[in-house]
């Protein structure tokens, strides 16, 4: 069928797979027609597409060390741009953004801007020179950057530190997916999430992993997307929502001063026996709140996210896998363009899962309606036994107030296609979306630990002598540990889904972004300076963190920085530390400094070796 | 001045462009969200606006744009990579 080599026919292959997809939507919509159960739709959809994975990842197998690794360096920027968009869309963006936008308004968007902004570091500060300089991880630039073997050891720690908080979360996720989906308790679910990762990545490490994540991202944005345009069009709100929403963004202003925003106070909500994690609407949808210091709280959120992006080793390293330094640059082009097509999806999806709650004009609106009514809506019903909707009649008159309808976040993805009237079949497609989404992250974040502890702790510190069959052998053998001692932990459901990912962006910003970039940007950074800053960077981040969040010592933030944001701190003093400490030492040999020029110039032969 | 040299300060220039125009669109003009809010683009209020699409659109033409420019500069300089390196 295809003729040639396979890079050559990957237009062809993803294009025939994308057709299958949608026959695959489109049957499973005639299935629903003839009677087959929600329960079974929802089944189908989750292990139709894990198993197309499954397939993907052992056709991709591999015994060679640089297919393991970097992918044999030979992925088109396109691609490379649709598997980062998957490899960065966690099940957090996912399945929680747009929850986050519908409770938090303006505020929160700062996720966004930060979430996007930080390719542009990541693009004119660090991918091209990394790939010039042919690394395996990234601690492997940092070992041979500055040399010696405690500087690798120190970057391998912020590196594990930053994706195993983060790996949790997206464990968390394939588990509560899967769990909803095949009808399974959540701690099996969270197994069979971990095996459906590790399906992905054993055989063929990176290589393997790139191509699943194509595949993911493909299933991913349709499934994302069709829902927002089909609500969109279906209740009325235009053709194509990002451009005509302007209306209802002004109308849901309007609504909240008529309904007025309210914050329950904590001994009501208690009082009232709303579950964890359930919030009522209670701040503005578009209007920005007033004063300098909500401004620096959105500006230091915004940083953060951003300067973590360019931190984070699963994304720097999909940067390696590009056949040249050109298409490492032209490559985080397209996938800021691959994950705008999402991000900029989601603030239009809240809108349109908040008006239709909130407009009484409308026939899905739920508010100002009487609670007896809305009790019997089948919706409605099914997300409050589960616990993640609730009503609170806090003034008891029988009429539903914006402070008394509660829900978890999560609902606004998984149920607004439910409460627009949407086929049941749009719910399946939503739930295989979130999988491909969590599972491409968590194989992302896995692989970039694993190979950090095989690469640069086992093959470069401990056993250098170590053949190729051994050292892939222990790369699929720390694979499997890392990915279950993550599910062990997501099994103990530690913090919320977003909490542990803005951590995971500041500790990485706090150990990784000053000795990479300077790495690159200043010849007279040296080994001494950049031990000191990884170490004091990562333990001041960490101190912080535990001074301020609540649940450990709970003192006031300093200047609005909370736990979302200690990275500020982290990285200052990582700053502040690697250029005093470099400044103290003798400046690096010529040797270095010629390393240093080298990767400066895009042609020529990579730092590295093809093989290392 | 060397080839090298005069190719690396040109480099940096246009980072710093890139990174000028960056922190204008990631945090100058957040630095003036209620203001901004009271004109309106396409029916949404502008802060609001920029933050949904506008910032993130402006960052994906930025990458792109900086990626031409910086294959421009190494045309430039003879730094251009041959396909089977």
């Amino acid at each position: 069928m295809f003729k040639g080599n396979f890079i050559d026919n990957l237009p062809k292959i993803y294009g025939t797979y994308t057709g299958g997809f949608f026959i695959f939507i489109i049957l499973m919509a005639i299935a629903e027609q003839a009677g087959m159960t929600a329960k079974t739709i929802g089944i189908l959809f989750v292990a139709f597409t894990v198993c197309i994975y499954a397939i993907i990842g052992y056709l991709s197998r591999t015994v060679q060390v640089d297919a393991y690794y970097v992918a044999g360096r030979q992925v088109p920027t396109v691609f490379n741009g649709m598997a980062t968009a998957a490899d960065w869309m966690s099940g957090a963006s996912f399945v929680a953004m747009a929850g986050g936008i519908y409770f938090g308004g303006y505020t929160y968007m700062a996720f966004l801007v930060g979430w996007t902004g930080g390719y542009v570091l990541v693009s004119s500060l660090l991918a091209p020179y990394l790939r010039k300089f042919g690394c395996y991880t990234v601690p492997d630039f940092i070992g041979t950057r500055y040399g010696g073997n405690f500087a690798r050891f120190c970057a391998v720690v912020v590196l594990t530190l930053a994706s195993f908080t983060y790996v949790t979360a997206q464990i968390n996720a394939t588990g509560t997916i899967a769990s909803r989906a095949l009808s399974i308790p959540f701690e099996l679910g969270v197994w069979v999430g971990l095996v459906s990762i590790l399906l992905c990545s054993m055989l063929g490490g990176m290589r393997a992993v790139t191509w699943t994540q194509v595949a993911q991202y493909i299933v991913l944005i349709i499934a994302y997307l069709i829902p927002v345009f089909w609500i969109s069009n279906k209740s009325g709100f235009g053709f194509f929502p990002h451009f005509m929403l302007g209306e209802e963004v002004a109308r849901l202003g309007a609504l909240e001063s008529q309904f007025g925003l309210v914050k329950n106070a904590a001994a009501d909500i208690k009082a009232a026996g709303v579950p964890g994690g359930l919030k009522s609407i209670a701040v503005s949808h578009a209007g920005v709140p007033e004063g300098g210091m909500a401004a620096w709280k959105f500006i230091s959120l915004a940083l953060c996210m951003m300067v973590g992006t360019a931190s984070l080793p699963h994304i720097l390293m999909r940067y390696f896998t590009t056949p040249s330094v050109k298409a490492a640059r032209k490559s985080v082009a397209w996938s800021l363009f691959f994950i705008a097509l999402l991000y900029t999806s989601a603030p239009m999806l809240a809108t349109l899962s908040k008006i239709s709650l909130i407009d009484p004009n409308l026939p899905t609106g739920i508010i100002g309606k009487p609670i007896a009514e809305i009790m019997q809506i089948e919706w409605v019903n099914a997300w409050i036994n589960v616990k993640q909707a609730f009503i609170a009649d806090f003034n008891g008159d029988g009429i539903l107030q914006l402070n008394e309808w509660f829900m978890r976040g999560d609902v606004v993805v998984l149920a607004t296609p439910e409460v627009a009237g949407l086929p049941y079949v749009i719910s399946g497609l939503v739930a295989a979306g979130g999988m491909a989404a969590a599972m491409s992250t968590a194989d992302g974040l896995i692989l970039a630990i694993a190979n950090a502890l095989s690469h640069d702790i086992y093959y470069k510190i401990i056993d250098p002598k170590a053949d190729v069959r051994k050292r892939l052998l222990v790369a699929r053998a720390l694979l499997i540990v890392i990915g279950a001692a993550g599910a062990y932990i997501a099994s103990m459901r530690i913090t919320s889904i977003l909490g542990a990912v803005a951590w995971a962006f500041d500790f990485a910003m706090s150990g990784l972004f000053f000795p990479l970039i300077l790495g690159v940007w200043w010849k007279r950074a040296t080994r001494q300076g950049a031990i000191a800053g990884m170490i004091a960077g990562l333990a001041s981040g960490t101190a912080y963190l535990i001074y301020v969040y609540p649940k450990f010592m709970g003192n006031a933030p300093w200047l609005g920085i909370d736990h979302l944001r200690f990275g500020i701190i982290g990285a200052s003093v990582c700053l502040v530390v690697m250029v005093v400490v470099s400044l103290m030492t003798e400046e690096p040999d010529k040797a270095t400094q010629q390393m240093v020029d080298e990767v400066r110039i895009p042609s020529g032969k990579t730092i590295l070796g093809k093989q290392h | 001045m060397s080839n090298k040299e005069k190719h690396w300060e040109k480099t940096k220039g246009l980072m710093i462009i890139t990174l000028i125009i960056w922190f204008v669109f990631g945090y100058l003009i957040f630095m003036f969200g209620s203001d901004l809010n009271t004109s309106s683009f396409m029916g949404y209020p502008l802060a609001y606006y920029m933050c949904a699409q506008g910032s993130i659109i402006a960052f994906v033409v930025l990458i792109f744009w900086f990626a031409n420019r910086q294959e421009k500069i190494d045309e430039e300089f003879g730094f251009t990579e041959k396909e089977d390196d």
